[in-house]
């Protein structure tokens, strides 16, 4: 009888299905998992530690680069949870731009994990056709905050700035001739809020494409289905959330049952699995992009009827414009102080969660009546869905690895912190 | 959430747990519970299983520590004739001796059949602080524990495999007490001459941009702490 062992296999940390910096170590039977032992930890920048030594409005730009395919949801936990402790709510068209701009998040994030889905387990043309409308929401990122990723948008007490009346144009140049470029920028000849009604308009065709590849794709169900089933039960003790929970059948949505903002005056509907395999994520997600666009839709009509301020006249805690600071000495003090010192918080602890792409994501925030948090704890959906890695791919083949992390959403940046 | 849940949910408290509970606070629309460290499994297992709480889901495990809670680096009415960085004295107001209450390890429990949350807190000891896992109770808090361990330092009794989780293999210390500098110990580069990555210690000097400041005046609040507050 020759002696049988199981092997120790070393999975990334370099691996391109890792989806960034995991490193696996595996231990198989043949092909089987038999344990799966996850190393995290390659990304650890200490956000937590550094918001401590840092005024409140600082560490905004810290949240985009927790979750960096979904930047504004994580801004909108640590703004909510400011503004739960000052007790403060920001103005109703701030409430919607930020609901459209996290929905427009969901969609930006949807994107990259179905592409990345895809490519992971044999898709490849999947991955092409996501960034192309990918492309077109980073517009909407950079046409309001400048910047195409981390958009440091929201502030305690509203958004930084309105919605701007233009869209950037494509210019012609070498490569592109002005014919071209006009056809190019037909959509982008209104306001953003034009832009945006546009895309919401195209893209539900968008989504039927993408499921055109993939829904009833022999090879795609052959990866994903009965891939990773996770009972009810099972799902909530492992901590899961967001559409790991409903992929398992638990109608459970922050946005429904806890609504913050503006949630409970609009209309969508959660989907939820079946069987919480694999395919049944990918279903579920699929589906939350198509709601997330019609919520999209109903703010942008709301927007454009109804304008307003987009944050709080407070000098207390909002800058002042730039012409009051030029005329006003009040404003220039305040300014002043704002930048030099920042705000104090009252002293408490507030949990604040909001429905983020990946699932729930929280922040716990603890202060002692500074202007710098005493402790910032950010919750992380993407931590509670690995732990169970162990557990979801056990008895499995090695290739089915490759489909779980997909399913699981997983992005470092905010696993690590 | 809405109040007259968190009225429920501190009458099915009082009721059923009221022995063991240190105390319950209501603020910002939100329960935190203080409970001993010697209740901590009984309390829990109620909390999860009992058909009032029904507490399913833990949604996360933090830890605070109070060591330097509730001081500012910069006094302001002294030290505004001595400019700013001149003022910042980081060290000067961490005192390290040992207190009963340095620690607070937080629970976040939801509750998905009543749609509620509740918070409880557990205060710990600055030397070897620990307690018993609840990872038999909630398989999540596997990994928030070990994630407690390596950044704070908490010892969690029975817990089934407790190793560092976020920081380097063969890291020292734990970072994210208040008494770990900011900059750290080592810093880490690679020695071509050697050949491999070497440790080296910090070259970072530490800076203090804005100093850490406590005003009362801007929103009226209250200087106890909040475990010492019973407004509920």
């Amino acid at each position: 009888m020759p002696d049988i062992r199981n092997m120790t296999m070393n999975f990334g940390p370099q691996h391109p299905a890792a989806h960034g910096v995991l490193r696996l170590v595996l231990e198989m039977d043949g092909e089987v998992i038999e344990r799966a032992d996850p190393h995290i930890g390659l990304l650890h920048r200490g956000t937590e530690k550094l918001a401590e030594n840092k005024p409140y409005n600082q560490s905004i730009g810290y949240m985009d680069r927790l979750d960096y395919v979904s930047m504004m949801c994580n801004e909108h936990a640590y703004v909510l949870a400011i503004e739960k402790l000052i007790g403060i709510k920001p103005p109703v068209r701030a409430q919607y731009i930020r609901v459209m701009f996290d929905e427009i998040t969901r969609i930006l994030n949807h994107l990259m994990w179905l592409g990345a889905h895809g490519l992971d387990i044999g898709a490849m043309t999947v991955f092409l056709y996501c960034f192309r409308e990918r492309e077109d929401l980073m517009d909407c990122y950079e046409a309001v905050s400048g910047t195409r990723m981390h958009a440091t948008y929201y502030r305690p007490g509203g958004v930084y700035r309105d919605l701007p009346e233009i869209m950037p144009q494509y210019q012609p140049s070498k490569w592109r001739s002005a014919k071209d470029v006009n056809a190019l920028n037909e959509n982008r000849s209104g306001t953003l809020l034009d832009f945006i009604d546009d895309f919401v308009k195209r893209f539900p065709a968008c989504v039927d494409e993408y499921e055109t590849l993939l829904t009833d794709n022999r090879i795609w169900k052959q990866r994903t289905v009965d891939i990773g089933i996770v009972s009810p039960e099972r799902a909530l003790a492992l901590g899961f959330t967001g559409p790991m929970l409903r992929g398992s059948g638990i109608a459970w949505d922050l946005r429904k049952k806890q609504p913050y903002e503006v949630y409970n005056e609009l209309e969508f509907d959660i989907p939820v699995g079946v069987t919480g395999d694999c395919y049944d994520r990918y279903l579920v997600r699929i589906e939350e992009m198509r709601q997330s666009a019609k919520i999209i839709k109903q703010c942008v009509d709301w927007l454009k009827v109804n304008p307003g301020p987009v944050i709080l006249d407070d000098p207390k805690l909002v800058a002042p414009d730039r012409s009051s600071m030029k005329g006003d000495m009040e404003s220039l003090i305040h300014h002043f102080k704002l930048f030099t010192e920042g705000y104090c918080v009252p002293e408490g602890e507030v949990y604040s969660a909001i429905e983020h792409p990946k699932g729930e994501f929280g922040i716990y925030l603890v202060s002692d009546g500074a202007n710098k948090p005493y402790r910032v704890k950010a919750r992380a959906a993407g931590f509670a869905h690995l732990a169970a890695m162990n557990e979801m791919v056990k008895g499995h083949m090695l290739s089915d690895v490759v489909a779980v992390i997909g399913t699981m959403d997983i992005v470092f940046g905010e696993i690590d912190r | 959430m809405s109040s007259e849940k968190n009225k429920v949910l501190l009458e099915a408290i009082n009721e059923s747990l009221g022995t063991e509970t240190q105390q319950i606070v209501e603020k910002y629309g939100e329960l935190t519970l203080e409970i001993n460290r010697d209740k901590i499994l009984s309390v829990m297992r109620v909390l999860k299983e009992a058909d009032q709480f029904l507490f399913t889901q833990l949604t996360d495990i933090s830890v605070v520590d109070y060591l330097t809670y509730g001081q500012a680096d910069w006094q302001t009415h002294k030290a505004s004739s001595q400019g700013f960085s001149r003022a910042v004295n980081q060290s000067a107001t961490m005192d390290t001796s040992a207190s009963e209450r340095r620690f607070a390890v937080v629970y976040q429990l939801l509750s998905v059949t009543y749609n509620v949350r509740l918070r409880v807190k557990v205060y710990l000891e600055s030397d070897l602080p620990r307690l018993k896992t609840v990872s038999e109770i909630w398989p999540v808090a596997d990994w928030y524990e070990r994630e407690s361990f390596d950044l704070f330092g908490i010892l969690f009794e029975d817990h089934p495999d407790l190793r560092r989780l976020l920081t380097d293999y063969g890291f020292i210390g734990h970072p994210f007490r208040k008494d770990f500098p900011l900059e750290g110990y080592v810093e880490v580069r690679y020695d071509p001459e050697k050949g491999r990555v070497v440790n080296e210690p910090v070259s970072i000097e530490p800076r203090t941009l804005v100093p850490r400041v406590i005003r009362q005046d801007d929103w009226v609040h209250s200087s106890k702490p909040l475990s010492e507050q019973t407004d509920a």
